[in-house]
């Protein structure tokens, strides 16, 4: 006999979600926070900016999201601009309703750190900035985590190469045309050409 | 990423432990401020396992990527396959198609995967705290469970066994034999194992009241499993949010009142038992039918029908040289593995290979809890205290 009260209560928060705490969170923040259609695993979504992540969390917390998943990045260069993405998922318990929170951000435009609130988004923050080279503002102890403190680069950027951050550097090859293309450093990220040449 | 304390203007005295030290359960740095033989601080340091498992997935094909998530949680390798196929299968939108079998056989070798987990987290963790036998009777049993995946996947440790779809070939025809026959064995061996251990008075002194903690900071610090069900908390993701068809078995989740030690390791014995009781739930409704979803855009085709149809050749050629492509979007999927909420956070642009792997290994942030949970005990303390929230370091630095 399946036992189904789970799954009927994870759905009823998500119904709950959707047409209560989404509708209000883009109604509070209104020029501040897009929503975004769900895909695959259904979990409703929001895009917020860097400069209003801080408030909406709290304001998420306020209504029963007392526990943060997980923080991830996430590089969608060269298909965005601006090309990284920070990824927090709430969690309501024990009511099982769950949000995405997508922060779109560069290394200039940063999102604010969630560690005074929960202290468990410290290490994920710092894994953030180790990886993917994005700062946090007011986090304590922005240090490198799981690369050494004397790396090059953040590899899990999207034009990081594979192999390491001087692999293949004296090819002639275009470093485009490469697959593992040539290191590319921070300057010259903060300085990106646009696709169109400007 | 290394952390210094400012020692000279007080009485204290800094100690790194590790990251080569026994018992620290692989490659884990803790920098300690003593005062004494007290804890005061307490600052953990990983990064020594970090092999770029995420990186590497965005290099693989969807399928291809199993291989490198089994080497993450290397105690719990079918659980981090079963979670990465579930996401995936989740983007694609086939969840629902996935064959009875299938998942009848995930959830039954998953449940033996979490208890070979169980019994090396017994069998070390009773070692750190000066028991020499525990780890002989545990790895005794853990040896019958490895031989089951041998016979059934041909690997003991890594099996890469899961397919997008389903499993990557048939059980074996004697698998309910040999499953029956560890669920013979066990419970008494169980039995003796739990009167050895948590009877022991020394056993006891060590453990009760050490590296306490409650329910309201276990959640601030993103604490999930075995490490959150001691505090009273019952938040167990097979229960909340059931894959792979846990809704329709009967099992408890069992919790604990006390936040300490002991607690941790009790709790052990009480989940071994519900995993046993799942697999001889699902043996005992194993259908027959197919181990893998009937989709040749997805699966390979049988190798007898390559060598006949051309159309079946094609297939396999391109599912072997390009994998098959999954539409964009992202998903999150969380699976209960034995140290708690494994998440896989999968963002797909489209391509075939994945954009983005992210995985939010229980144990990175149990790790990073040590730093609250250390200060105040003492230095010997410690190493229960590691012991006791599990860490593995092929998860936490991934």
């Amino acid at each position: 006999m399946p036992n189904t009260e789970m799954i009927d209560r994870a759905n009823a928060a998500r119904e709950k979600v959707n047409t209560e705490i989404v509708p209000a969170l883009l109604e509070a923040f209104a020029d501040k926070a897009e929503s975004i259609a769900p895909t695959g695993d259904l979990i409703p979504q929001v895009f917020v900016k860097p400069t209003a992540l801080l408030d909406v969390a709290l304001w998420l917390k306020d209504r029963g999201f007392n526990m943060l998943v997980d923080v991830a990045g996430a590089d969608y260069y060269p298909k965005r601009d601006p090309r990284f993405e920070v990824i927090y998922h709430f969690r309501q318990f024990p009511a099982l309703g769950m949000i995405r929170v997508r922060v779109r951000c560069t290394e200039k435009d940063q999102p604010h750190t969630l560690s005074h609130i929960w202290p468990m988004a410290d290490a994920p923050e710092r894994e953030v900035y180790d990886q993917f080279g994005v700062k946090f503002t007011g986090h304590p102890n922005l240090k490198r985590i799981l690369n050494p403190d004397d790396w090059e680069g953040h590899p899990l950027r999207r034009d990081y190469p594979l192999r390491g951050p001087r692999a293949l550097i004296n090819l002639d090859m275009p470093a485009e045309l490469n697959r593992f293309a040539a290191f590319v450093d921070d300057e010259h990220a903060n300085t990106e050409k646009k696709p169109d040449g400007k | 990423m290394a952390q210094t304390f400012d020692t000279h203007e007080q009485d204290t005295m800094q100690l790194s432990i590790g990251p080569h030290h026994p018992a620290t359960h692989g490659v884990l740095r803790v920098i300690l401020e003593l005062n004494g033989e007290i804890i005061v601080k307490a600052a953990p340091e990983t990064g020594f396992l970090h092999t770029g498992i995420e990186k590497t997935a965005e290099n693989l094909t969807w399928n291809q990527a199993t291989a490198v998530v089994d080497r993450m949680d290397y105690l719990n390798s079918i659980g981090n396959n079963v979670g990465y196929c579930l996401a995936v299968e989740k983007l694609l939108g086939i969840t629902d198609r996935i064959p009875e079998r299938a998942n009848v056989a995930r959830v039954i070798l998953m449940e033996l995967q979490r208890i070979t987990s169980h019994l090396v987290f017994l069998g070390t963790g009773a070692l750190d705290l000066g028991a020499m036998t525990p780890i002989f009777w545990t790895f005794d049993l853990r040896e019958h469970i490895l031989d089951i995946f041998e016979e059934v996947t041909g690997q003991r440790m890594n099996p890469s066994y899961m397919r997008v779809g389903g499993l990557a070939h048939d059980l074996p025809e004697h698998f309910k034999e040999i499953v029956n026959n560890f669920l013979k064995i066990a419970p008494g061996k169980m039995q003796d194992l739990k009167n050895l251990i948590l009877g022991h008075p020394i056993f006891k002194d060590r453990t009760i009241g050490v590296g306490k903690i409650s329910e309201e900071k276990a959640l601030a610090l993103g604490l999930t499993g075995h490490n959150l069900r001691i505090t009273g908390n019952d938040y167990d993701v097979r229960k909340y949010y059931p894959y792979c068809g846990y809704e329709n078995y009967d099992f408890k989740v069992p919790t604990r009142q006390n936040g300490d030690l002991n607690d941790r390791i009790s709790i052990r014995f009480d989940e071994i038992d519900e995993s046993l009781k799942i697999i001889k739930q699902g043996i005992d409704n194993l259908p027959d039918g197919r181990h893998i979803i009937e989709d040749r855009k997805l699966v390979l085709p049988p190798k007898e029908e390559v060598k006949q149809s051309m159309e079946a050749l094609i297939h396999h050629f391109k599912l072997v040289q390009q994998g098959f492509e999954v539409p964009a979007g992202e998903v999150y999927q969380a699976v209960e593995s034995p140290r708690g909420e494994l998440g896989f956070y999968l963002i797909s642009d489209g391509g075939n290979k994945p954009m983005r792997m992210r995985v939010r290994g229980p144990a990175f942030y149990a790790t990073y809890a040590l730093g609250t949970l250390l200060p105040g005990h003492y230095v010997g303390d410690m190493v229960g205290i590691i012991a006791g929230i599990d860490p593995i370091f092929g998860e936490v630095d991934r």
